[in-house]
């Protein structure tokens, strides 16, 4: 039996010892939870810590890894939410919004158009109708002037508006670019928002993600229910703009009356006094983007609605040279000095921003409120007890399993046997480790598919043994037997492993939720079972060999 | 010689095809009577491809389904479904119960009135009650779902079969995906017969079987495609016979390791699982007999292509990928 090279042993030590290693903080779940969550706590506080984080901290030593397989929702306890955003709402506030502006567009052309109204139309659509037709021609290039063209990937140079006519009315929508654009970012919106408050209530592991075109998952661990959860979503950021009246670090100064104390986002122990009443709120903010100065410095610049606009217009007339506070939930989230009269309703807020720090400045004052509706098409709520229930019935079946399989292949191949079954041990460490440090969430069907495993990875061993018994009939030498066993088995072992695993990756391909945490552990376990049952297997049988040096044996 | 467990004995010559009309044509008649009983009872949908909402809810007192009943009916859920739940795992005062809506005509999303509704509805008959899980699926969804899920069976029979293809020949092919075929129509089946609760899970479960089973198919075919190399005069139909021998322990001592996981599962793997736990356990029963009554059968009607070259008939290109 031609021995495995020294460098094959040696690499298959090391990937044995490292399943071990990183599968073994789950062993100790709690314990290592609370190591991890202490770390966190500490980083975020920027390396202040308490006794008791200390001691929560030291229940884990740092030296060994401590990453743990996330559970997930049916293991934890939680609420999961797949909701749709309706993205059309954002085309009729768009068409709104852009109504004042035909209407100026159109009355600077009086004389050739006509008296202008806006005619009933759907939503997402502008009907403008001119008593002059005449002047459709004229009236149709005024308004398509009002158009900007989209950037994106795909449509460069289209305009933002499709502009038609029909009769006496000019029809205007959105064009399809500019809705694809605009469906992006109100899916980013979205997404931040929700992100931002799903955060804000400091729950563990938030997964917050996109899915297909308009709609967005959210499953938050140890959240009560579902309802709570939307309510925590639903939440509207309150965006103002208000009078600076002075800024301290006195976390207890004394405002003053209609004043407000507010802390800042960013800097650490400022404080804003405020008036109460704001001057804009973020209901007249159209938009909001990041970009730069006539310096060249990163900056956001953002647009009012026409009252906004004006509101905006007449406080910074009257204060340059003041600060004014853009406020977002209570919190000062940047103070600038207003540098000039700001008239057209839109400015650009400057600071000592970096490029990120504008982009999300941007978002955030985007992300004031939803900027659509969100409906709910499915919404499922866990409780941490069916949870733990379901742990605990995971464990017990996988125990058991183990047990069960592990006597059975003893009975059936004796020693041998017993090496595979140190094989099957290993493969569970591997199984465990890789999904720790994938960080692959583990699901009940998750569980389902290691103790699933557990009976199928025996499977290549099988086919081994059989051949190995075959070969020895054949009145093959022991050493020949173990050789062309697993020489010969091993198309057989490709072949319905390859096909095993083809069908779970369409099934994380296609499937969702529970049938893809099945896929996961189900696919990773074939390449484990794979690794231990022929190059483990075979080197615990080659070191015994070589030890032993057995005259016949048994399989 | 040390003694060792064998549920096969050294030597078998089990003839597969003696009552080919009873085991051939017995699977047929299965396929197609899971046909009719789908057609004619349906399948008994969770909501994962019907829509709706389930609660489970679980309390200290006995669970009354006459009761909780009546409540929902005076809240104006006549077409509520409630099913007790029975698990050794559970403790002896804790009675669970699973309530099933049917969802809102016209309605996409899960509307929370519903929900609120039932569960005070279910309050008054038992003020203890609690409520560990509540899922609602909208229609949308779940019939996306459907679609999703009928998509991953077919794409996965089609993979399977290129993927046999490529390795083995086309015969091979056709015998695998019929038989694969056979498992999860019968499985499907077994559910409408028995009007078992048919969701995404059992769809992963009809997966997993296709992924048993065609392993198991094509271990044999292994056998049989170094068995076409070695006698090249043997009778087709007595060389299959060989080869199901030869691997017939092997093909046992799996499904039993498989069986004997999926029998721990479905009594310690609690109640939430064992409807998928059971599919599988089926499926492995169905996926053996179907390797060795089934797949060979096909490869035998099409015969294969055993002319002198035996590098072609040993299988297509990618054929000498082992070692």
């Amino acid at each position: 039996m031609e021995p495995t090279a020294l460098w094959k042993r040696i690499l298959i030590l090391l990937v044995c010892g490292w399943g071990i290693l990183a599968a073994v903080p789950n062993l100790f779940y709690a314990q290592v939870e609370r190591h991890n969550d202490a770390v966190a706590a500490i980083a975020a506080a920027d390396g202040a810590s308490t006794p008791e984080l200390d001691a929560e901290k030291a229940e884990w030593p740092a030296f060994l890894p401590s990453a743990l397989v996330p559970l997930g929702l049916d293991l934890r306890g939680g609420a999961h939410l797949l909701a749709e955003v309706q993205v059309e709402d954002v085309y009729k506030a768009r068409m709104d919004a852009l109504w004042p502006e035909v209407r100026d567009a159109l009355r600077d052309l009086r004389d050739q158009v006509g008296a202008v109204r806006r005619a009933p139309s759907p939503e997402g659509v502008l009907r403008v109708t001119i008593s002059n037709p005449e002047g459709m021609a004229a009236a149709l290039e005024a308004v398509r002037g009002l158009g900007s063209s989209v950037v994106t990937l795909t449509g460069v140079g289209q305009s933002t508006i499709d502009v038609t006519s029909e009769g006496n009315d000019v029809v205007v929508t959105l064009s399809d670019a500019e809705k694809k654009a605009t469906d992006e970012r109100t899916l980013q919106q979205s997404l931040e928002i929700i992100r931002r408050r799903v955060d804000e209530a400091g729950t563990r592991e938030p997964t917050i993600q996109r899915q297909g075109e308009d709609r967005i998952l959210i499953q938050v661990p140890g959240i009560g229910s579902a309802q709570e959860l939307k309510e925590l979503i639903g939440q509207t950021a309150k965006l103002t703009f208000n009078a600076v009246v002075s800024r301290t670090t006195d976390a207890s100064a004394t405002p003053g009356p209609r004043n407000l104390l507010l802390p800042s986002l960013d800097e650490k122990d400022i404080y804003y006094i405020i008036e109460e009443s704001p001057v804009v709120s973020g209901d007249d903010l159209v938009d909001a983007q990041p970009s730069f100065d006539q310096n060249g410095s990163p900056a956001v610049s953002f647009r009012f609605d026409t009252t906004g606009a004006r509101k905006f217009g007449d406080y910074t007339a009257a204060n340059i040279g003041a600060p004014f506070a853009i406020v977002l939930d209570n919190q000062v989230i940047s103070a600038p000095v207003i540098q000039s009269h700001i008239p057209g309703g839109s400015g650009i807020i400057t600071g000592s921003f970096t490029v990120e720090d504008s982009t999300r400045l941007a978002v955030l004052l985007r992300a004031g409120a939803l900027p659509a509706e969100m409906t709910f098409l499915e919404e499922r709520t866990i409780g941490p007890e069916l949870g733990a229930d379901s742990v605990q019935a995971g464990r017990m079946a996988g125990i058991v399993g183990l047990a069960a399989v592990a006597l059975y292949m003893l009975v059936s191949y004796g020693w041998f046997g017993m090496m595979a079954n140190v094989a099957l041990a290993v493969n569970l460490f591997l199984l465990v480790a890789v999904l720790s440090t994938i960080g692959a969430t583990l699901t009940l069907p998750g569980i389902a598919g290691i103790v699933l495993t557990m009976g199928m990875a025996v499977d290549a061993n099988v086919l081994i043994y059989e051949r190995i018994r075959e070969e020895l009939r054949n009145k093959l030498s022991p050493p020949a037997a173990v050789q062309e066993g697993f020489s010969r088995a091993f198309s057989a072992i490709m072949d319905s492993n390859i096909t095993g695993l083809l069908t779970a990756l369409i099934m994380y391909w296609i499937g969702s939720g529970p049938v893809r945490g099945f896929a996961v552990t189900m696919g990773i376990g074939i390449i484990t079972s794979m690794f231990t049952a022929v190059y483990v297997t075979r080197f615990i049988i080659e070191i015994w060999m070589g030890w032993k040096r057995p005259k016949t044996i048994t399989v | 010689m040390a003694w060792r467990l064998k549920l096969v004995p050294e030597h078998t010559s089990i003839d597969f095809f003696r009552w080919q009309w009873l085991t051939f044509g017995g699977s047929f008649f299965l396929m197609a009577a899971t046909v009719v009983i789908v057609a004619v009872m349906g399948l008994n949908f969770g909501i994962d491809f019907r829509g709706g909402t389930t609660i489970r809810t679980e309390s200290t007192t006995p669970v009354d389904v006459g009761a909780y009943r009546a409540a929902l009916e005076t809240g104006g859920f006549e077409d509520a479904s409630i099913s007790e739940v029975f698990d050794p795992s559970f403790r002896a005062d804790q009675h669970v119960a699973m309530v099933r809506i049917a969802p809102v005509d016209g309605a996409e999303s899960v509307t929370e009135e519903v929900i609120t509704q039932v569960e005070a509805a279910l309050k008054s008959v038992d003020p203890a009650i609690t409520f560990p899980s509540v899922e609602s699926v909208g229609p949308k969804v779940s019939s996306e779902l459907i679609w999703q899920a009928v998509m991953a069976v077919v794409l996965a029979c089609t993979g399977i079969m290129a993927y046999v293809w490529m390795r083995f020949e086309w015969q091979f092919a056709l015998g695998t995906v019929v038989a694969l075929l056979h498992d999860v129509l019968v499985t499907v089946g077994v559910f409408s017969l028995f009007q078992l609760k048919f969701d995404l899970t059992i769809v992963a479960a009809l997966l997993t079987i296709l992924g048993y089973s065609v392993n198991d198919t094509v271990v044999i075919f292994d056998r049989l495609r170094e068995n076409l190399a070695k006698y090249k005069t043997m009778p087709l139909r007595d060389m299959m016979n060989l080869t199901a021998n030869e691997t017939l322990s092997r093909t046992i001592m799996t499904a039993t390791t498989t069986l004997i996981a999926l029998t721990v599962l479905i009594i310690f793997g609690g109640d939430v699982i064992r409807g998928f736990v059971f599919a599988m356990l089926f499926g492995v029963f169905i996926g053996t007999y179907s390797t060795l009554y089934v797949a060979k059968n096909i490869v035998l009607i099409l015969g294969v292509d055993r002319g002198d070259k035996p590098k072609k008939t040993k299988g297509g290109e990618f054929a000498n990928i082992d070692a």
